[in-house]
């Protein structure tokens, strides 16, 4: 077990030049606290368009803390200060329409969390929210969507059904069909096949392989086999700091800061 | 004495303990309803009370009684709802919010009759509204409200938070998603909560004696106009409810079939009563089952 105090000053961030990488989102300087202790001290990532990207770390880490501060889920529970960077605005700034902006980067969670309604409302209720109230356009969105989350064939006879009535892996799927179905740019999952088993969580995981075409995704993950099988990119947290960010492949076969190799080879977290 | 053993004989005393509760229950209900049932008939129903003479019935009473709950549930409601949904959805936890949260606990543990001299002091004679249905609604209101502020704020906080969060991730506003989200799926055990103060409201009799009056002057039943005295639908007027009637039967009543009188009244209190309840299990059922699956 390496000595924490000593390798805590490695780190090995890596930064894209965006003349060759198209960066969808980045955060500068990203500081989370819950009231006075701070939960995410140096957030300083890059996120590529089309990109599979996966926080991993120990628990405790930060990392489910700094997904969700990047679409100001953690508004109402921290204080999150510094850049997020999406399109040359600063999301993390007061005047920011935060609902507009969710609209944009949307989200799944660790637990499936679909509404007590039909599966077919699951999906079209939000865009129902936001005017759009054709039908023939509703039922276009809905069958693309449960299309690419690859469950339409399971549900397309049942979509009058309560979703609260589907297995959990397909209630997950419902919520990612839900979330492309307002067309976010990214998509940030906190765990979202950590509550499922493993054949769910291999549906969930060649889901977001397809995805990755039209979406930019983040993706917090405790399973490590996870992040090098779907991933472009990963970043380590240990304590609140990103310890290193690579390409996936650099960092499960040869990683820079020592407590990485540490944490990939199971030595603790 | 080893644990098995202890856990039967602790098993035994519960039994026992519980089987005492049913056997009151059963007993007292049983009681109201034998003695009462018999006595109850159409014209029972549906005919005014006698004062001096037997054959009376209690259907104005009745009608009260309906009525003064429907009035209490119309102004109750949206006001209880409203504070529900704020402590549960919008209040921050702080001092303020927790001092309305203990005052709605002691003043849902305000004795009736206490609700009832308020209201015959506030409504009755400060605001001049007279002994009338309007001050007996407000009366059963003041009960009410902090009942069924807690049952909804209650059926509220039970929805769990991955709702609230997954209408924040769709681009929903707070609002959007309490009001589309959390109030939907908390609507079953709400409307239990609603059916179930429902029950209660339509037993009082403390609250309503000083506020409601003890009278029921007769009724036109062909004038619905709210505005004229003697129509149902008058807001004005003094109305003796079912439960303030069996307790002055039994306190002044000079009929001669007084005791028959006050056995039926009570034997339909209690049917009434039940029903709400299993309207409210029901409804409450059907709500979750209709939400869940299909």
């Amino acid at each position: 077990m390496a000595d924490n105090s000593m390798t805590t000053d490695q780190r090995n961030i890596m930064k894209f030049d965006p003349k060759d990488h198209e960066i969808a989102l980045s955060t500068e300087d990203l500081r989370v606290f819950y009231g006075k202790s701070e939960a995410i001290s140096e957030g300083d990532l890059q996120f590529e368009r089309y990109k599979i990207s996966a926080l991993i770390g120990p628990s405790g880490s930060g990392k489910s803390t700094y997904l969700r501060s990047l679409n100001r889920m953690n508004d109402r529970i921290a204080t999150v200060k510094g850049k997020i960077m999406y399109r040359g605005l600063d999301i993390n700034s007061n005047d920011i329409d935060v609902y507009e902006m969710r609209r944009h980067i949307g989200m799944v969670f660790q637990r499936p969390n679909p509404f007590a309604k039909s599966i077919y409302e699951n999906i079209a209720f939000a865009l129902r929210q936001r005017g759009m109230n054709k039908k023939q356009d509703l039922d276009e969105i809905v069958e693309r969507s449960l299309r690419q989350a690859a469950m339409w064939d399971q549900v397309k006879d049942d979509l009058n059904k309560s979703a609260l009535a589907l297995s959990g892996g397909q209630q997950q799927r419902l919520c990612i069909a839900r979330a492309i179905a307002i067309k976010p740019d990214i998509l940030l999952l906190d765990e979202p096949a950590s509550a499922l088993d493993p054949i769910s969580t291999s549906q969930v995981e060649d889901t977001l392989l397809e995805l990755k075409q039209n979406y930019t995704i983040i993706i917090v993950t405790h399973n490590m086999q996870q992040a090098s099988r779907i991933s472009d990119y990963t970043a380590f947290f240990n304590l609140g700091k990103v310890l290193e960010y690579a390409e996936t492949g650099d960092i499960f076969t040869n990683p820079q800061v020592d407590l990485t190799n540490d944490y990939i080879s199971g030595n603790f977290g | 004495m080893n644990a098995k053993r202890v856990d039967k004989i602790a098993t035994g005393i519960l039994y026992g303990v519980a089987g005492l509760v049913v056997i009151i229950l059963v007993a007292l209900l049983g009681f109201i309803l034998v003695e009462g049932v018999p006595h109850i008939s159409w014209h029972f129903l549906t005919s005014p009370a006698l004062a001096f003479e037997a054959g009376g019935g209690i259907g104005i009473q009745l009608f009260n009684s309906f009525y003064l709950l429907f009035l209490a549930l119309l102004i109750s409601l949206p006001i209880s709802l409203g504070a529900g949904i704020y402590l549960n959805e919008y209040a921050p936890q702080n001092t303020l919010t927790g001092l309305i949260r203990t005052t709605i606990e002691i003043l849902s543990s305000l004795p009736s009759v206490v609700v009832g001299l308020f209201g015959y002091l506030f409504f009755v004679v400060q605001f001049k509204l007279g002994f009338s249905i309007l001050s007996g609604a407000f009366a059963l209101t003041v009960f009410n409200l902090p009942i069924l502020t807690r049952s909804i704020e209650e059926a509220l906080a039970n929805i769990s938070d991955d709702q609230r969060e997954a209408g924040y991730a769709l681009g929903l506003s707070r609002w959007e998603t309490v009001t589309k989200i959390v109030v939907p799926a908390a609507l079953p055990s709400i409307i239990t909560g609603v059916v179930l103060s429902a029950g209660r409201i339509f037993g009082e009799a403390a609250a309503l004696i000083y506020t409601a009056g003890q009278s029921a002057p007769a009724l036109d039943f062909s004038d619905w106009n709210p505005f004229d005295i003697s129509s149902p639908l008058s807001p004005l007027r003094p109305a003796e409810t079912l439960a303030v009637h069996i307790w002055k039967i039994n306190s002044e009543g000079i009929m001669p079939d007084a005791k028959a009188v006050s056995a039926g009244a009570s034997a339909v209190l209690i049917i009434a009563v039940l029903l709400f309840n299993f309207l409210a299990r029901w409804l409450g059922k059907r709500l979750y089952k209709h939400l869940t699956a299909e």
